[in-house]
């Protein structure tokens, strides 16, 4: 179960792995995320898909190495098999044609908008993409994102490729001479908050997808709860999306960072340990 | 073998005490607090029962265990032979010896009440499964002829098991559908390893196993698939996925970085055995100064993992008194013994926050109790103008839990509280063939409660399906 058929290196430290996982493939959707382990005494951490083959029972799953979760999971190799994987979790982003929209992927964000990018662009919307990272190396799947996207700009914060600059850079370009129905954004926490803070100036609705801590996923623990509005929702079933202008980041930056000690800990141990 | 003692000695005996951890040593490890029987003790207190023809115990347990017989047996010494007369009803002894109320149940139905020295059913029974794993006596249960027909068992808690292990008796191909990556529900993400040990659970689970149940771990029904799917797939289904939302008194300051849930809590350290961190991957925090939040069985499972888990000192908050409190008379004792603190008649009305987010205190108000309310007891009502600041750095919300949304299906109707809606008797839901127990009918309940309805689901799925 759940063996990983191949391991793509995008750059140091940056992998993807096409895991098998065909309950999950079969039915996963655009901006759903799956719950995985690497091993038995692991922690079940949460993550994203980049994309699906329902055919091949396939997922595919895109992480940057920021903890002993991630570091372990760069060290396995093809044919080795996940502890255990479920999903698809969470709510699906919600597809219409809502006209042009602007799909801005951040770091390993860029992985998650590609799939949304995708689904806007079947259901007939003019798709704008706007992906970005720190530097040329951890920029990857643009051929993808370039393929569902009307027009695709690239930004790096050191300028190695593309237009150097943050992505809310290039957003604001864009909102200062187009009109936009409506803009997804996932990428740390944040980038996400700055477009959020950005795009409420000119009043387009603004998806974000949050990636917080948790446990069981499925609503029963409350470790991923935000505030949205005047509501405490739980990440892992009323979203991971949600309004990005409604959101409290400082309350949902300040919640991601509860562990890192512990995560530091854990992490310096598993290199040590080698 | 042990020799039947005469009426008159049986009346005179005293009960047998269970020895227990010290509570200065116990609350340094997470090892089980009651140490067990002895065979000799067993059989001393087994020696006791009078095994009254119409056996009042059984009445009163939901899983109809057939009490007097399974103790003349442990007299006899032939405790395999009890082991499997237990099973005859119920699949998870061990578990039950060790978590039920007997107090209120079996335990509380026995003519031995009247002197005050009801036999321990719960402490046979828990001697008799130890003694079953100890020696690995393996389950001996007749199987009914296979039927062919396939049955869906949504959540693998004490409902979910049971109604498995009773439908695979009858000759029903079962599947259980778990969310987590490894079977056992509240018994293994709720109740901590020092009331109920993980090896326990899992050789229970063999047990079942062992007659073919099938469970399918990692499997969310209402994601990975929808009930309506399997209700499709299947010829009936059993939903027993529990209550496993968390409830916040809604006050402000709650989602600040070291506020937990009670689930959160004690999913870390007894599912992801966050109290072996580093060993294990994941991480728990314990403040020097806890504040945990009601006064249920729960309550007492945070407090008491805190303290094991290195807090400096750990308060229980409660709006009432002891008296009102839902918790098990032993589970406070066992909280009192190890130096828990009650605050009682105390309400939290704020968590006080610094910028980052972490827990700097928590704003409080002195209640006092009014008249009687709808639950029959005295209504707490705050004493105006007594608002103090409790210091802490750590806040455990344990006042419960609700149902969960994430199972729905065409045609199951649930009450305003998101519960499902099940007949009495047959736990039968609103859409044929679909059935549910424990508690996501009942709301949050017990174990044993969880396996009563599982087998009276159990009973009307072979009457019907």
């Amino acid at each position: 179960m759940y063996k990983i058929e191949r391991k793509i290196r995008f750059a140091e430290g940056l992998f993807g792995i096409w895991v098998e996982a065909p309950y999950v493939a079969e039915r996963a959707n655009a901006g759903q995320f799956v719950m995985i382990m690497t091993h038995e005494k692991g922690e079940r951490v949460p993550l994203t898909m980049a994309d699906y083959d329902r055919e091949k029972g396939l997922i595919f799953l895109v992480f940057l190495v920021a903890g002993k979760t991630t570091a372990q999971l760069a060290d396995m190799e093809q044919n080795e098999e996940l502890y255990s994987l479920v999903g698809p979790l969470g709510k699906a982003s919600e597809i219409e044609n809502y006209g042009k929209v602007i799909c801005v992927g951040g770091g390993t964000g860029i992985a998650a908008i590609y799939p949304i990018a995708r689904a806007l662009k079947d259901a007939g919307n003019q798709v704008l993409s706007i992906i970005g990272a720190r530097n040329r190396d951890l920029i990857f799947m643009e051929d993808e994102v370039k393929k569902v996207s009307d027009r695709l700009i690239v930004t790096t914060d050191d300028g190695s490729y593309g237009a150097k600059g943050f992505v809310t850079d290039a957003l604001k370009k864009i909102l200062e001479e187009e009109r936009v129905d409506r803009i997804w954004s996932v990428g740390p926490a944040i980038m996400m908050k700055n477009v959020a803070l950005l795009t409420k100036n000119y009043g387009v609705k603004t998806l974000v997808s949050l990636n917080a801590i948790m446990i069981d996923a499925t609503g029963m623990c409350g470790t991923c709860r935000v505030t949205v509005g005047d509501e405490t929702k739980l990440t892992c079933v009323d979203g991971p999306e949600f309004d990005g202008h409604a959101v409290d980041w400082n309350e949902f930056m300040n919640r991601l960072t509860r562990y890192r000690s512990q995560e530091r800990m854990a992490m310096e141990r598993y290199r040590g340990g080698r | 073998m042990a020799e039947q003692i005469p009426p008159r000695e049986r009346y005179r005996r005293e009960p047998v005490a269970m020895k227990e951890q010290d509570p200065g040593e116990r609350i340094h490890n997470f090892n089980e607090v009651p140490l067990g029987y002895s065979k000799e003790d067993a059989v001393y207190e087994a020696q006791r029962c009078l095994g009254c023809k119409t056996a009042p115990c059984v009445t009163g347990c939901p899983a109809e265990i057939k009490i007097p017989e399974f103790i003349e047996l442990i007299v006899k010494e032939d405790f395999a032979g009890a082991y499997f007369k237990i099973l005859e009803t119920n699949s998870l002894p061990a578990v039950c010896g060790r978590v039920c109320p007997q107090e209120t149940q079996c335990q509380g139905n026995c003519v031995f009440n009247k002197t005050g020295k009801p036999i321990n059913i719960g402490k046979l029974e828990r001697f008799v499964a130890d003694y079953a794993r100890n020696n690995n006596v393996r389950p001996q249960v007749a199987v009914a002829e296979k039927k062919n027909k396939r049955i869906a068992v949504v959540g693998s808690g004490p409902a979910g098991l049971t109604c498995a292990f009773d439908l695979a008796k009858n000759g029903y191909d079962v599947t259980v559908f778990e969310g987590l990556h490894r079977p056992g529900g509240v018994l293994v993400y709720g109740i901590p390893e020092f009331r109920l040990p993980k090896s326990i659970i899992d050789y229970e689970i063999e047990g079942i196993r062992s007659l073919g149940v099938k469970i399918v771990t990692d499997f969310v029904v209402g994601a990975t698939r929808t009930l309506d799917e399997l209700a499709s797939e299947f010829d009936g289904v059993f939903v027993a996925n529990g209550a496993g939302s968390p409830q916040f008194l809604g006050i402000p300051g709650e989602n600040l970085n070291d506020v937990y849930s009670a689930n959160e809590f004690l999913t870390r350290s007894n599912l992801m055995k966050a109290y072996l961190f580093p060993e294990y991957d994941t991480p728990i925090k314990t403040g020097n100064r806890i504040a945990v939040i009601g006064a249920g069985n729960v309550t007492m499972d945070a407090a008491r993992t805190a303290l094991r888990l290195g807090a400096g000192e750990v308060h229980v908050v409660y709006r009432r008194t002891r008296v009102e409190s839902p918790a098990r008379a032993e589970e406070i004792e066992h909280a009192e013994e190890e130096g828990v603190i009650f605050d009682w008649l105390t309400l939290p009305v704020r968590v006080l926050g610094d910028e980052k987010g972490n827990v700097t205190g928590m704003e409080c108000i002195r209640m006092e109790l009014g008249e009687p309310d709808a639950s029959g007891r005295r209504k707490p009502v705050p004493v105006e103008g007594s608002n103090f600041v409790m210091e802490c750095d750590q806040v455990i919300d344990a006042i419960g839990t609700q149902a969960n949304p994430l199972v729905r299906a065409e045609g199951m109707k649930k009450n305003d509280r998101g519960y499902i809606i099940v007949d009495e008797e047959s736990k039968a839901t609103t859409r044929r063939g679909i059935f549910a127990g424990g508690d996501i009918a009942r709301g949050s309940a017990t174990v044993i409660l969880a396996i009563g309805d599982a087998k009276k689901a159990a009973k009307a799925i072979s009457a019907t399906i």
